[in-house]
């Protein structure tokens, strides 16, 4: 075997981050690397909100997790980070493009969550509605059994996407093996 | 064994999702099977930070938050390298820190455990790797403090580490812990990651890097999951 490292164990994010890694949006006097607003003034046109809540195994609403979206898909490159501490009803709120198809596939956006209660994080994806004739052909989507797709594609309601994670239950989000 | 590395988390050292000892993930682990998905250029890339400008005093927690004189415990400097699974350093990787002050207290306003907070701590920070791999900050000894889990239930002393690699699937957060800390044994999120990776999470005292009459020195090295040792390439 060679002189393979192992991996810096995952520890939880636990429930005092805010000041850390998303100071501006909880009101923390400290400059973040980044927030929700993942575009600048010239996506003006393309700009698209992601909304949405995440809930515990008995259906309540998580007030203290994190989720970071990542989307590339060859012409941008767009992170963002938000906590679920700040806006009513514990939602997070993102404010980005959506994402061309990448090699055919259904076009999507990465998803990563950290929460109290998450010894390692968990990743998911933002597939969207109105991409039916995409969605339709994804080989992942494809893969994964009918009623639990849904789980992972946005809805678009009042002009917005709504992304709802449920970490347990009957409507459990559809988790990734990354 | 090369794919055993870009197959995700090596579960002989890290946690599992959900955790009896840890009572808060019986309610957020995801229970179902982890789907594999088919791989495309999001998860092959992930956010770089590599030209984000560090401000003069995000390294320093015992400085960055002054309002009037220095905050009060015991000042420690941290330092290690960040590698990849192949031993391999990574330059130029953002990390962000943060932590409880030497009493104990976290600033976040949900923290309501009674003990004091220091007005010229903010216990948080960031620093970036140079171009071998190598990071340093400097901080105040945070303090164990109680939390709910169960009864007489405290954390050992720990710092929170926020780290992000080439890719995505490196992406980590970890918590470093302090060598001989009697309340490890005695702490699920801690026990809750397998023997063989335990004492991966605790740094070592480093008398090589203690700043004589200033800091006491400790080293926690990091490696990140995967093999990519270029990640400002890949893109
Ligand atoms: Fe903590």
């Amino acid at each position: 075997m060679s002189a393979k490292k192992l991996q810096t164990p995952s520890q939880t994010i636990g429930p005092y981050f805010a000041y850390g890694l998303t100071p501006g949006q909880y009101g923390y006097n400290f400059p973040g690397i980044v927030d929700g607003m993942m575009v600048d003034k010239n996506d003006e046109g393309n700009v698209v909100q992601i909304i949405g809540t995440v809930y515990d195994a008995e259906g309540k609403s998580v007030d203290d997790a994190m989720l970071e979206l990542w989307q590339n898909d060859g012409e941008r490159r767009l992170f963002g980070r938000y906590g679920t501490g700040t806006d009513e009803g514990n939602k997070f709120s993102f404010t980005t493009v959506k994402p061309k198809s990448v090699d055919g596939q259904a076009p999507f956006i990465n998803v990563i969550i950290f929460m109290r209660g998450q010894l390692l994080h968990s990743y998911t994806r933002i597939y969207f509605e109105d991409e039916e004739t995409l969605n339709a052909t994804d080989e992942t989507l494809n893969s994964i059994p009918e009623d639990r797709r849904k789980t992972i594609i946005a809805k678009k309601e009042d002009g917005r996407y709504v992304f709802d994670i449920y970490m347990q239950g009957n409507h459990e989000t559809v988790f990734f093996q990354l | 064994m090369s794919e055993m590395a870009q197959q995700g988390f090596d579960m002989e050292v890290q946690p599992s999702y959900l955790d009896k000892g840890y009572k808060s993930t019986l309610l957020r682990a995801p229970s179902r099977a982890l789907v594999l998905p088919k791989k495309s250029l999001s998860e092959s890339t992930g956010p770089l930070f590599k030209d984000f400008e560090i401000g003069a005093l995000d390294h320093d927690l015992t400085k960055n938050a002054i309002k009037v004189a220095e905050p009060l415990g015991e000042r420690i400097v941290v330092h290690g390298t960040v590698t990849n699974e192949k031993g391999q350093p990574l330059p130029h990787t953002l990390i962000e820190i943060w932590q409880a002050n030497s009493a104990g207290r976290y600033v976040h306003k949900v923290d309501q455990h009674d003990a004091p907070l220091d007005p010229n701590f903010l216990g948080t920070g960031r620093c970036m790797t140079d171009a071998n791999g190598k990071y340093r900050f400097y901080t105040i000894k945070p303090g164990a403090y109680p939390w709910g889990n169960h009864y007489n239930a405290w954390r050992p002393a720990h710092i929170h580490l926020s780290l992000f690699g080439g890719d995505i699937s490196s992406r980590l957060i970890t918590q470093m812990y302090f060598p001989n800390d009697p309340l490890c044994k005695y702490d699920p999120i801690f026990n809750a990651v397998p023997t063989k990776g335990r004492d991966l999470l605790v740094s070592t005292f480093d008398l090589d890097h203690t700043e004589p009459s200033f800091a006491l020195g400790y080293r926690f090295d990091i490696v990140l999951r995967g093999e990519n040792a270029t990640p400002f390439e890949n893109l």
